[in-house]
């Protein structure tokens, strides 16, 4: 069971947990604002845009090559971004913050 | 002492697919204040199309797992759904709606986002074949699936080697079926890509185990003992246990045509994606609309369009006055093979070939209209399929030969004209 937490572009925070599934998944299933997973979660359309804490890069881990290249889509893109459709829900998320890109 | 009780306005939505579903959290999110309710003859919690083909059919999954939103998000944000209901008409003049059931409901704003369904061509026979199936909807999956694990021989042909039929080909193959992909043109994907797209995808199902013929005019299907003989005007034949339908979809505009909306080759919408009676919208793969892009009227199968004309006609009913300006994208899995589309291609003159050094399931394909990029067609190369879009969103003049040439570094600085 991992807790994650969501940071909108209203600032406002949403905690939610979950065990399985990606990321994505869950913030679309609740709703979270400017998460639109419109592909589904196969990292073919950039709607699901994360800046990662600083603190908790770790945690998420590294992006692949292919969604590297598809958050050069965006111009809001930093070294923290991830799209959330990649990160799978795993213990290893417990406790991470993720701010909804603009 | 008297209150004025005002009524809430309330926009009826038919069809609750990727179109009708965005179309209501959309009107949310621009601050409708009215009712929201949608229409939709498919009894199940709308879910994400795409993956039908791909993903979903190999899984285990049910369609829980594959939602477009949870039944909670529909009460958090106050939309009803009415699933298995079928609309049978519109009357325009006292703005209502009436079921089959015979109930009516009244709208003050109706989004008309009722879709397609699949071609069943009139192929003698086709009606009383067994286990043949379009792949439409989740009950096509569910059914595909059982007749699969019914089937001992597993003997699958599909009939159509467009995007549907060459998904479906390899999730079923990847089920264990033996597979055979029927396509009538010269060769597959003929619609919607280039030649050198075609080849590629060719060879990969040849690889695979999957067999492609091309030239097969499916002309009877002939069923006995619940074994089905398809056969081509060629003289051809070959057994199915089961049959698969791909061969595109038909608009569902019979509705919108009998109230007396405007059609041409779907429904006809404006910018902000209004048919020709103000209070009537339609979106997505239904409608017949202008893109500016390549200045011309365009029909898409695409969840891109029903995504982003959603948004539009959220904001036009909230009185905004949006303008719909997208480029079209779309997306194909097969065998662990991404394939990623931006742009339209019709209309090129000659394409370009970007090949990437050392692997060769990584290159991609630049539609061109003489100096001026259409489409690009990227095949595990998002960076390809990313550069590709900021060039034709920009008109960009590519540099067309550096563009060829693998050793030039792929960025976008470096290929265009000095």
């Amino acid at each position: 069971m991992a807790k994650i937490t969501f940071i909108t572009t209203d600032n406002e925070s949403v905690t939610l947990e979950a065990d399985s599934g990606s990321v994505m998944e869950l913030a679309v299933q609740n709703n979270i604002k400017g998460i639109d997973g419109d592909c589904g979660g196969v990292c073919s359309c950039a709607t699901c845009h994360v800046h990662v804490a600083p603190e908790h890069v770790e945690k998420a881990g590294e992006a692949s090559e292919i969604e590297k290249d598809m958050l050069e889509l965006d111009d809001n893109a930093d070294e923290f971004s991830r799209l959330c459709c990649q990160l799978d829900v795993t213990d290893q998320l417990d406790g991470i913050i993720l701010r909804v890109a603009v | 002492m008297n209150q004025v009780v005002s009524q809430l306005p309330i926009c009826v939505v038919i069809g609750a697919s990727h179109a009708g579903v965005n179309l209501a959290f959309s009107l949310r999110k621009e601050g409708w204040q009215g009712k929201i309710k949608l229409f939709d003859a498919d009894p199940v919690l709308p879910y994400h199309r795409p993956p039908l083909s791909k993903a979903y059919l190999t899984s285990e999954d049910g369609i829980d797992k594959n939602l477009l939103k949870s039944a909670e998000s529909y009460e958090k944000e106050d939309i009803q759904l009415a699933l298995g209901t079928k609309v049978s008409s519109i009357d325009r003049e006292n703005k209502m709606i009436t079921l089959d059931d015979g109930s009516q409901q009244a709208y003050d704003k109706l989004v008309y986002a009722a879709g397609a369904r699949p071609i069943i061509p009139p192929i003698t026979g086709i009606e009383t074949a067994k286990h043949l199936y379009p792949l439409r909807t989740a009950a096509d999956v569910t059914h595909i699936r059982q007749a699969l694990n019914a089937s001992e021989t597993k003997r699958v042909v599909i009939i159509g080697g467009g995007y549907i039929g060459l998904e479906t080909a390899a999730s079923l193959k990847k089920l264990g079926a033996k597979v055979t992909v029927l396509e009538r043109e010269p060769r597959i994907l003929a619609r919607v890509t280039a030649p050198e797209m075609s080849n590629f995808f060719a060879k990969l199902h040849a690889e695979q185990g999957v067999d492609v013929y091309t030239h097969k005019n499916v002309v009877e299907i002939e069923t006995q003992a619940g074994l089905n003989q398809v056969k081509c005007s060629d003289g051809t034949q070959y057994t199915a246990d089961i049959i698969i339908v791909g061969v595109g979809i038909r608009v569902n505009s019979e509705l919108a045509a009998s109230a007396g909306i405007k059609l041409d080759n779907g429904i006809l919408v404006d910018e902000m994606a209004c048919t020709n009676d103000k209070d009537i919208y339609a979106i997505g793969d239904c409608t017949y609309h202008f893109n500016p892009h390549y200045d011309r009227y365009i029909r898409l199968e695409s969840v891109q369009n029903a995504v982003d004309q959603a948004k539009v006609a959220a904001a036009a009913i909230c009185g905004k006055a949006p303008v719909y300006n997208t480029l079209p994208w779309f997306w194909s899995d097969q065998y662990g093979i991404k394939l990623q589309m931006v742009g339209l291609s019709t209309g090129y003159t000659h394409i370009v070939m970007r090949e990437e050094a050392g692997d060769d399931t990584k290159f991609s394909v630049w539609y061109f209209k003489d100096e001026t990029l259409l489409a690009v067609d990227a095949i595990n190369n998002a960076k390809a399929y990313v550069i590709g879009t900021k060039f034709i969103k920009g008109g960009d003049k590519v540099c067309q030969t550096k563009l060829a040439d693998s050793t030039v570094e792929f960025k976008p600085a470096n290929l265009l004209i000095d």
